[in-house]
């Protein structure tokens, strides 16, 4: 078909990629760490964080949507597009409520280890301190809407892998939220199980799993050691 | 005590809950109960209950098999859907800068007196809310308002009084007066589209006998650009439509025209319908689709019932339906969808979604409409003016058509002339017109500034007026605002980063929160609290907003800030403070509260310090 090499570059690298592979799909493959948190390997890109922004041929593209081409020249870890995450992470903490060190999450929030990873040293904007409210209505799982970061990968593994539709996004804007299947709305009447994909997925402390807070100890959680640029390239991590 | 609805109706489902199920069947029936009707179906409802209470939404998601989830989604994603009570005289007052220009914000303010409101809240005997709209497409005739969707024009403080007193009086609005309804065309100047006088049929017979592949070819002779904006090439998305493989192919009418000071495909639904239609007819021939869609902003919902019987009269002259003009196996009708007020529904792949029922949220692109748009099929969207423009094509041909205009931008453009000008309304010229005839034309004098192409164009300065309308030097999807010499163009720029934090859809990062911060940025400048700081804050968001947005909404969020700032930099100065920085957080404003219990709100009730106490 084509006798040009299935190679692009990443900040001056080369690196292969097979036809088919997003940038993010290549990159992470090939051991560059791309920022991402409502990217995640096992489900269809959603394109909505921004956090994994990057140039193509000067362009910005989001990596984990656009497809690998052949001698695309890419541009990620700069000065210029972190400094444009930081500013989007920093957007995401004062959307919702993320203080970490009221959060159980804490050491295994993706958010949070992108915060370090970025060196965000505050959230800089003012709070929009939404009330978004608490559903703790579920025997075994809770969820904190203020800490929803819009990913919708509850939404996806729910729909995908649990085959419930136990969550959809609803809102426009700012107002946006996520909604529960159930007659009341409430999660204590859906079909969701504490075993179910869409209560592992949440990359923030949105979902969490009832009497099980703090069963690892903080200083002993996914981010505590190793930074998530180097977490998100082990093999059995996300 | 029972009022009257203002469709004249006299019962609401919720009256007669045994009498309601059988009304939402019928409407769930007459949809086929097809979920990519819902948000059709949404609004059918909702005009016989007045809103979406909880128990409707769990009936349609019963009726649909969806989940309920679905259903609330959708609802809650479009302005014009109402999940709370809300008046059964729904007064949404036209909020773009052209309106407030006219006097909106004083009459608003008026009628929330008048009638012991304020904004949003309903009135204890639910029989009246007031609140604030995106721009509804009336600028030549504004300020506007929609009451229960149907737009009233040329408001004047005696008007909004007489509006309060028929709403007091609980007065259905097919007994208002018929002029407050009356929405003129205001055509100022005509070219080839406003002057044609083509038979219905004339364009589409003309297409089918130079054949699918000859209309193609005169089309791409033509080099007809998409007028929505963008300015793609029709000829390619066509032949890209035709050539996709797909098992049904969509043609979809985009007139969702939401963008902020324009108003010419009204006028062209309104005047030209024929026009309009015929030419989905031409793109329904060209590239073998057998269902069009024109989707109509739900703020011109009183064109519909005109645009149906239209529809109808082309289905009883088989201009549509089966074997249209005797050609075997063409079939093609079309149905019109309404959207329900959402700015981000203009952009096509949104537009597709809110189609299928859904939140109208921009997909991911690539894949492109042409190979994967409605339900998945190959699918051109191509903007109202465009389609009508395929007719001239039909008839003269392309290279006829390419005579007129610029090289790079043929044919004529239509724009919506509005704010200090003494003859507001539609214009047609070739492409390559100068900015200051059209000011001359319109008879605007000591002109400041021009915003071109609504909110998400571009502002030009006096210095600019040589520059030409053409898709090479000021592209335009048709808004032309023109500021006199007294506007705060500051005032512009924070008009549509509020448009801009509403419209957001809320899927990307830098929109749902940028063009919120944004706006309270704009806020505080105006409240007088600004500094550098802001400035600097404006500049450095801008930055980050269009370098990363999913869509062409978010991008050109900031383009108003970006030009005012640069060209009209004085207005912002006169506002910053001459301090290093100013907090956020105002005391005094958290004091209202307080201020509210104790029932005060004299002098000595505020704080001194605070700069906003006026």
């Amino acid at each position: 078909m084509t006798d040009i090499a299935n190679t692009l570059t990443i900040d001056g690298r080369t690196i292969s990629f097979e036809p088919g592979q997003t940038i993010m799909q290549a990159a992470l493959a090939a051991g560059v760490f791309m920022p991402h948190l409502c990217y995640n390997p096992e489900f269809k890109p959603h394109g909505s964080c921004k956090l994994c922004t990057v140039t193509v041929n000067g362009r910005p593209q989001s990596a984990c949507t656009i497809a690998a081409m052949p001698g695309q020249e890419i541009q990620s870890d700069t000065p210029e597009l972190n400094g444009r995450r930081r500013v989007l992470l920093q957007m995401l903490f004062v959307e919702g409520h993320h203080f970490c060190p009221g959060c159980e999450k804490s050491g295994n929030c993706q958010l949070q280890a992108l915060g370090y990873e970025m060196e965000m040293l505050s959230p800089h904007f003012s709070h929009f301190f939404p009330d978004r409210g608490v559903d703790a209505t579920h025997p075994d799982v809770m969820i904190d809407f203020g800490r929803c970061i819009m990913c919708e990968l509850c939404v996806q593994a729910s729909r995908d892998v649990d085959g419930k539709n136990v969550f959809a996004l609803a809102g426009r804007g700012l107002a946006s939220h996520v909604v529960v299947n159930s007659p009341s709305g409430k999660l204590g009447d859906s079909a969701l199980e504490v075993t179910d994909k869409a209560v592992e997925v949440c990359p923030v402390g949105a979902i969490l799993r009832k009497r099980v807070g703090f069963a690892v100890p903080i200083g002993e959680r996914i981010y505590d050691h190793d930074p998530i640029s180097v977490k998100a390239l082990e093999p059995d991590e996300a | 005590m029972h009022k009257p609805r203002m469709s004249g109706r006299e019962t609401t489902l919720s009256d007669h809950p045994s009498k309601g199920g059988n009304a939402l069947q019928a409407i769930l029936e007459k949809n086929h109960f097809n979920p990519t009707r819902l948000v059709q179906i949404l609004r059918e409802v909702q005009d016989r209950e007045g809103w979406l209470s909880e128990i409707t939404l769990t009936d349609i998601a019963q009726g649909l098999s969806l989940p309920i989830s679905r259903v609330r989604s959708t609802a809650n994603f479009y302005s014009f859907f109402y999940t709370r009570p809300v008046g059964q005289y729904r007064v949404l007052f036209s909020d773009n800068i052209t309106d407030r220009m006219q006097g909106s914000t004083q009459l608003f303010e008026h009628m929330l007196a008048r009638l012991k409101l304020t904004e949003n809240q309903t009135s204890a005997d639910g029989a009246v809310s007031v609140a604030r709209t995106s721009c509804t497409g009336m600028c030549d005739q504004g300020p506007a308002m929609l009451v229960n969707n149907r737009a009233v024009t040329r408001l004047t403080p005696r008007r909004v009084d007489e509006i309060c007193d028929l709403i007091k009086a609980g007065l259905p609005l097919s007994s208002w007066p018929n002029y407050y309804f009356k929405i003129e065309n205001n055509i100022r100047r005509r070219d080839v589209l406003l002057s044609a006088n083509w038979d219905p049929g004339e364009a589409l017979r003309a297409a089918i006998a130079r054949g699918p592949q000859g209309m193609l070819n005169e089309l791409k002779l033509s080099n007809l650009r998409g007028r929505g904006g963008a300015g793609f090439t029709t000829a390619i998305k066509w032949e890209a439509a035709r050539t996709a493989p797909g098992t049904a192919r969509y043609v979809v009418c985009n007139a969702d025209e939401g963008e902020p000071g324009t108003f010419k495909d009204r006028v062209l639904l309104q005047r030209y319908p024929g026009h309009v239609f015929e030419g989905m007819t031409i793109a329904g021939y060209v590239i073998g689709a057998a269902k069009g869609f024109l989707y109509l902003r739900g703020e011109y919902s009183y064109l519909l019932e005109a645009l149906e019987a239209h529809l109808d009269g082309l289905r009883r002259s088989n201009l549509l339906g089966q074997n249209i003009c005797g050609v075997e196996g063409f079939n093609f009708d079309i149905e019109i969808h309404m959207g329900a007020g959402a700015y981000i529904c203009g952009e096509e792949t949104a537009l597709i979604e809110s189609l299928e029922g859904k939140p109208g949220k921009p997909r991911i692109r690539p894949p492109f409409p042409v190979t994967y748009g409605y339900l998945g099929q190959p699918t051109t969207v191509n903007n109202v003016e465009t389609l009508c423009k395929t007719l001239e094509i039909a008839i003269n041909g392309g290279a006829e058509y390419a005579g007129q205009g610029t090289k790079q931008s043929t044919g004529t453009k239509i724009l919506s002339v509005s704010g200090d000008v003494e003859l507001p309304g539609i214009y047609e010229y070739p492409f390559g017109v100068k900015v200051s005839q059209i000011l001359e034309d319109c008879g605007a004098r000591d002109v400041q500034a021009v915003q071109v192409s609504g909110a998400a164009g571009i502002c030009l300065s006096p210095r600019e007026f040589g520059r030409r309308i053409a898709f090479e030097d000021v592209p335009t999807a048709g808004s032309f605002m023109v500021f006199g010499p007294k506007r705060d163009m500051f005032e512009m720029a924070r008009n549509f980063a509020h448009f801009f934090a509403h419209e957001s859809c809320g899927f990307c990062t830098p929109c749902r929160v940028g063009t919120s911060i944004i706006s309270n940025i704009m806020d505080k400048i105006a409240a007088g609290h600004g500094t550098q700081y802001e400035m600097n804050e404006l500049g450095r968001l801008t930055n980050v907003i269009r370098g990363s947005a999913h869509c062409g909404l978010g991008t050109a969020s900031c383009n108003a800030i970006a030009d005012t700032v640069q060209k009209f930099r004085a207005t912002y100065e006169a506002k910053i403070r001459p301090v290093d920085f100013e907090p956020s957080f105002d005391l005094d404003k958290a004091l209202a509260k307080t201020r509210a219990v104790a029932g005060r709100d004299d002098a000595d009730a505020h704080l001194e310090t605070s700069v906003g106490a006026h």
